[in-house]
């Protein structure tokens, strides 16, 4: 791991720190209050609050979890090299689009 | 019989299971007498000596300076000149011996360490003096922190039993290592010395200092007490300080 990829970790698994906590608190908040889900949807709906929190948050997922796993592979089996970066590249990619969707969806 | 020979006839016998072969092998039994106060090289040199003289292995010093007598005791790297037989037991019934783990077995118990070393030479682990000769003493006070940080890991002699000890050596076998990483730290902070950009570069590569995952194993059984994954630390401190001064 260079150094790069070791400063978008630390820096990504910080801003995780926060999102996740905000995250949970909200989950805990909406199912103690017995919230529906079109309540939740009526709030999300429209609130650049919840989008930019869940953008944050969907873009360190991206940036963190490929490099974690990139260190996974590389420690437990023998691939190495352009290809894994590639591929790590694209699941990165997939994160971020699939969780980017994901935050559109309940924005819009 | 002298006394001695009564003694030793009648002493408690020891079980040593001793790894013979290379990088494929099996254990091979002997059976010792057991001494008081006996080190575990003092078991390997009685093998070799009085049962099987093709039994090889290394040591120089016995008093632990040299570091070359570093072998897997009971699943632990230990110098065998410094580990007595009681210890290394603990509540064992048998000593199993083993080359050093993370090293090509030349064969039996000693090991090839061109790659153990390969990798201070690719740390930059050398005294980098810079183009022009300095003029005059260097005055290095005891007492600065830089000296201080060098001190902490300067003792180190090489012997490989935190290489042997640390599992991501194992994972990644082009992982630079705790004592490479040692050596550029103490390096680091040697005030005299001008190579430290090149220094950074190579502990921050892709084998470098950031593939440690701060499991202490080194430190946990480093003979000289020091602490390597301070070093490492440190290393990553300095390599992110550089990295952040670059992108400004």
């Amino acid at each position: 791991m260079s150094a790069a990829l070791f400063i978008a970790q630390r820096l990504s698994a910080a801003v995780l720190a926060l999102a996740v906590s905000v995250h949970l608190a909200t989950i805990i908040y909406a199912a103690r209050a017995g919230m529906s889900a079109a309540d939740v949807l009526a709030r999300t709906h429209g609130s650049f609050r919840f989008l930019a929190l869940y953008a944050i948050f969907v873009l360190a997922v991206a940036v963190h979890a490929p490099i974690g796993l990139r260190n996974v592979l590389r420690e437990w089996t023998t691939w190495r090299g352009r290809s894994l970066d590639i591929a790590l590249g694209l699941f990165a990619l997939l994160l971020l689009v699939l969780g980017l969707r994901a935050a559109l969806a309940v924005f819009l | 019989m002298t006394a001695a020979m009564a003694n030793e006839a009648s002493a408690p016998l020891l079980d040593v299971e001793v790894w013979r072969g290379a990088a494929a092998g099996s254990f091979q039994t002997f059976r010792v007498p057991r001494r008081v106060n006996q080190t575990v090289l003092d078991v390997v040199s009685e093998i070799q000596r009085d049962q099987d003289p093709t039994l090889a292995y290394r040591f120089a010093c016995r008093v632990g300076m040299c570091g070359s007598c570093a072998m897997v005791v009971n699943g632990r790297p230990r110098w065998t000149c410094r580990t007595r037989v009681a210890l290394a037991l603990g509540g064992a019934a048998l000593l199993r011996l083993e080359p050093l783990r993370n090293f090509a077995v030349v064969k039996d118990l000693a090991v090839e360490m061109t790659d153990f070393f390969d990798k201070w030479r690719d740390a930059k682990g050398h005294f980098e003096p810079g183009p022009s000769p300095s003029e005059g003493f260097a005055v290095v006070p005891p007492a600065s922190a830089q000296r201080q940080a060098a001190d902490a890991g300067i003792e180190c002699i090489g012997c490989g039993i935190c290489h042997s000890a640390c599992d991501v050596v194992a994972w990644d076998r082009e992982y630079l290592g705790p004592a490479a990483l040692n050596r550029a730290w103490t390096l680091l902070n040697d005030v005299r010395d001008r190579g430290n950009a090149a220094r950074i570069a190579a502990v921050s590569a892709g084998s470098g200092c950031h593939l440690c995952h701060t499991h202490m194993s080194c430190t946990q059984f480093c003979p000289k007490g020091l602490a390597p994954t301070y070093a490492i630390a440190g290393l990553k401190r300095a390599t992110v300080a550089r990295a952040l001064r670059r992108t400004r």
